[in-house]
C-alpha cells in the first residue's frame, strides 16, 4: 500500500438525505460533508442511524429523499471505497484466500496477488495465520482480517462500523493501531462507534447522531471539551440517551 | 417382451417364495453368497458395474441441472417462488414407482419421447433416476445457497461483484455442503428399485441392477446371489456415507 494523493471520491456530500422504511424514519434530513483528513467518528446510541449513514456513504443504500455525491458526482461505483461491517462475514476459505478473493474482485492483476497478500497480512499482523480457515480465527483476528480485506481494494475511503465492539482491550488496541496506520497513509477513515474512549483516541472530528438526526458536530477536542448541546453533554456524561 | 416375462415371473413366484423361504435360508446360502462376492463372480460384478454406471450417471446429470436450478431459485425473486420451493421440497420424496411409471409413459413407443427407443435400456434407467435425484440436489442446493447468500450479501455487494462472480463464489463456498447433497442423491439412486424396474425391465445382462436383481432372485429363491448383492449394496451405501462424513470433516477443517 502506498501513500495516496487526495482522491476524487472525496468530499462525500450529503444534501438533505432522508431514509425511511416501513413508515419509520431512520435518518432525517442529513446534510454533511466528509472531507479528506483525520478520521471522522460517528457517535450516538444504538439505533441513532450510524450504520445507515455508513451504508449510504458507501453507496450500498439509496436515500429515500435528498442527494449524495462523491467528489461532486452522483452514483459513483464503490471502486475506491471499502467497508468493514460490524459483523464481517468471512468466506469459507483460508485467511489468504479471503484476501485473494478481494484482490480479484477489485480487479488487481493476478501477478500482484502473492505480494499484496503478504503485505496485507503483515500490516494486520496475521503473517503466521495465512493458511488458517478464516472462520476459525478468533474475534480479534477476524476483525483484523476484515480490515486487510477491505484494504485489498486499495480504497481512498474506508468505512468502519463498530470495528472493536465485543473485542477485549488487547485486540482493540491492535485494531486501533491499524486504523491509525491506515489514516496516516491518507486513507480517509469514517467510523461508527458507541465507545467514547475510542472516539477520543481516534477522531479528528466527531459527528453525533441521535434519533436519525445530527445533534452536534465539530473538531474532536472542541466537542469533548465544550459540547454545545444538552444531548452531547448528557452522552459525554455517560447518561443513557433514549 | 423380456420385461413382461420377468414381471409375470415375479408375481407368480411371490407366493411360492413366501412358502419356501424359511427352509431355504441356511448357512450354506450365506457362505456361498460370500463366496460369490469374494471370488469376484463375473455375473455379480457385471450387475454391480451397471448399477454404479446408472446411478452415477444419473447423479452427474441431476447435478448439472439441479445445482444451477437451485442456485437460480435461491438468488432470484419471481412470482410463485414460494410455491416452487414447496413443490421442490415435496419432490424430494417422490415415490420411485410413480417416477418409473411417468418415465415409462413418456418413453413408451406411443409416448412423447417414444421415437428415441429408450425404454428398457440403461439410458431409460438413467433418465428415471435423474428425475428422482434432481429435486433432492436442487432443493438442498437452494437451501444452502440461500443461507450463504444471506450471510455474504453485504460483503459481496460491497466488493462490487457482478452476478456471475457472486454465483461462482457462493457455489464454491458451498462446495462441501453440495458434495453432501450429491452423495445424498447417490444414496437415493443406488437404493431405489421401483423406477428402474419399470423403465429398465430387469433384463439379464442388460438392465439388471443390484436392487432389481435382489428383488427377482429373492422371489425366485436364489438367495446366494440376492444376499451377495445385498452385501455389496450395503458396503457401497456405508462407503458413500463414510465419504460424506469425511468430506464434511475435511470441509470444516479447511474452510471453517
Amino acid at each position: 500500500m502506498t501513500m495516496r494523493a487526495p482522491s476524487s471520491e472525496l468530499p462525500i456530500e450529503f444534501d438533505g438525505v432522508t431514509v425511511a422504511a416501513g413508515g419509520v424514519t431512520i435518518l432525517d434530513q442529513i446534510t454533511l460533508t466528509l472531507a479528506q483528513g483525520r478520521p471522522t467518528v460517528l457517535i450516538g446510541p444504538n439505533g441513532s442511524g450510524k450504520s445507515t449513514l455508513l451504508r449510504l456513504a458507501m453507496g450500498l443504500l439509496a436515500p429515500s429523499r435528498g442527494r449524495i455525491t462523491w467528489g461532486g458526482l452522483d452514483n459513483v461505483p464503490p471502486l475506491k471505497r471499502a467497508i468493514v461491517f460490524q459483523h464481517p462475514a468471512m468466506l469459507r476459505r483460508s485467511a489468504s484466500a479471503n484476501l485473494r478473493f478481494a484482490l480479484r474482485a477489485a480487479g488487481i492483476p493476478r501477478a500482484e496477488h502473492a505480494r499484496r497478500v503478504d503485505e496485507l497480512l503483515e500490516l494486520v499482523g496475521l503473517q503466521a495465520l495465512g493458511n488458517r480457515a478464516a472462520r476459525r480465527l478468533s474475534g480479534g483476528e477476524r476483525q483484523r482480517l476484515a480490515l486487510a480485506r477491505a484494504l485489498a481494494r486499495d480504497p481512498a475511503v474506508l468505512f468502519l462500523d463498530e470495528p472493536t465492539a465485543s473485542l477485549d482491550p488487547i485486540a482493540t488496541k491492535a485494531v486501533e493501531d491499524i486504523i491509525r496506520a491506515v489514516s496516516e497513509r491518507n486513507i480517509k477513515v469514517v467510523m461508527a462507534t458507541h465507545d467514547l474512549g475510542e472516539a477520543r483516541r481516534l477522531a479528528g472530528d466527531i459527528v453525533m447522531l441521535h434519533r436519525g438526526g445530527i445533534v452536534e458536530r465539530g473538531a474532536a477536542p472542541a466537542f469533548f471539551d465544550t459540547p454545545q448541546t444538552s444531548e452531547a453533554r448528557a452522552f459525554l456524561a455517560g447518561e443513557l440517551l433514549i | 417382451m423380456h420385461m413382461g416375462a420377468d414381471i409375470t415371473k415375479i408375481d407368480h413366484n411371490d407366493g411360492i417364495c413366501a412358502r419356501y423361504l424359511p427352509n431355504r435360508i441356511s448357512m450354506t446360502n450365506d457362505v456361498s453368497a460370500l463366496h460369490l462376492v469374494l471370488s469376484g463372480d463375473a455375473a455379480l460384478f457385471a450387475i454391480v458395474r451397471l448399477s454404479l454406471y446408472v446411478s452415477l450417471s444419473a447423479v452427474v446429470l441431476a447435478a448439472l441441472i439441479g445445482i444451477p436450478l437451485g442456485a437460480w431459485i435461491a438468488l432470484t425473486r419471481f412470482p410463485g417462488r414460494q410455491g416452487v420451493i414447496v413443490l421442490l421440497n415435496a419432490l424430494m420424496g417422490l415415490p420411485p414407482v410413480v417416477v418409473g411409471l411417468a418415465v415409462y409413459l413418456a418413453l413408451s413407443r406411443s409416448g412423447p419421447l417414444g421415437a428415441f427407443g429408450l425404454l428398457f435400456t440403461p439410458s431409460a434407467m438413467i433418465v428415471a433416476q435423474t428425475v428422482l435425484v434432481m429435486p433432492i440436489i436442487a432443493a438442498l442446493t437452494r437451501q444452502t445457497i440461500e443461507d450463504l447468500w444471506l450471510e455474504y450479501r453485504d460483503e459481496l455487494t460491497a466488493m462490487n461483484l457482478g452476478p456471475l462472480g457472486r454465483v461462482a463464489a457462493l457455489i464454491w463456498d458451498a462446495r462441501f455442503s453440495l458434495v453432501t447433497a450429491l452423495l445424498a442423491g447417490f444414496g437415493r439412486a443406488a437404493a431405489e428399485v421401483g423406477a428402474i424396474m419399470i423403465v429398465g425391465g430387469n433384463i439379464e445382462g442388460f438392465t439388471r441392477t443390484m436392487t432389481t436383481a435382489i428383488a427377482l432372485e429373492t422371489s425366485k429363491g436364489d438367495l446366494p446371489l440376492a444376499v451377495g448383492l445385498g452385501l455389496v449394496l450395503i458396503v457401497i451405501v456405508i462407503a458413500v456415507n463414510a465419504l460424506a462424513w469425511s468430506v464434511r470433516r475435511a470441509g470444516e477443517r479447511l474452510a471453517g
